[in-house]
């Protein structure tokens, strides 16, 4: 499924690398504990989670996932936005909470990595 | 016998959680240019950051050193920290003795010490209570053929 589809169902807005929405993923990682997205991520999933500092683009960029969905409506701060557009890590902001966006993905097919 | 190609070390300012991981993402950059697969330099640098965050959260300074020889990639973590009690609860997943502020920054869910062990294909802690950590971690280049 590519971003633009994961933009459009989770009614995101794309707040880095507007350019990258044909990036295609298969897998999903989401948790609010970087390490379990650095133990679980095996490189090109989406990553969702609702921590917003500076240390999920860091976790993002060293687990090299393709995309972050921050999830209940939290919005990373200006800083950490710069960070992930100079790692070019597309960032999307999503009203929903993460289980609902689990599930409708689920839905859709993608599957968790384990 | 192995050929020692490059060695560097780095500092870690504890407390820094802005500065969290920046060794890492050098670690990173670094082994990208130096053509090391993507594997590998993954698993390196998930060591490094997770050993890179416990010094942050836990002491007041440390130091990275990475040793990159033609078999194999080395991290040694050395910190001016609390020390580890007990080393063999310390890598049971799930054990933490992390604050809430900690927690707040995504990590100290007991799962950092064994994602180094996972990661790593020799892995070693040193510790003394009231003195400090050393954390050793290599990792093969020929680890999957």
């Amino acid at each position: 499924m590519t971003l633009r589809e994961i933009r459009d169902l989770l009614q995101c807005e794309v707040l880095t690398c507007e350019n990258d929405m044909h990036i295609d993923v298969t897998q999903v990682v989401a948790s609010d504990g970087m390490s379990e997205i650095l133990a679980f991520a095996r490189s090109k999933e989406l990553m969702i989670t609702g921590l917003t500092n500076i240390q999920s683009i860091r976790t993002a960029d060293i687990a090299a996932v393709s995309a972050v969905v921050y999830c209940r409506g939290k919005r990373p701060d200006r800083k950490v936005v710069e960070f992930a557009r100079q790692k070019r890590i597309p960032v999307l902001v999503t009203e929903m909470g993460m289980f609902d966006i689990c599930g409708i993905l689920y839905n859709k097919g993608l599957k968790g990595v384990s | 016998m192995s050929v020692e190609l490059l060695r560097e070390s780095f500092d870690i300012q504890g407390r820094n959680f802005d500065k969290a991981g920046e060794v890492s993402s050098e670690i990173k950059v670094i082994l990208r240019d130096l053509f090391i697969d993507a594997a590998n330099t993954r698993r390196t640098v998930i060591v490094a950051y997770e050993g890179e965050m416990n010094v942050v959260m836990y002491a007041q300074r440390g130091t990275l050193t990475l040793i990159l020889t033609d078999k194999d990639i080395s991290l040694e973590i050395a910190d001016e920290g609390p020390g580890i009690p007990d080393i063999a609860l310390a890598l049971q997943e799930g054990y933490s003795t992390a604050s809430d502020e900690m927690r707040e920054m995504g990590f100290g869910f007991g799962m950092g010490l064994p994602n180094m062990k996972k990661n790593a294909d020799e892995f070693r802690i040193e510790s003394q209570v009231g003195k400090g950590t050393t954390v050793f971690a290599r990792i093969r280049l020929n680890a999957d053929g």
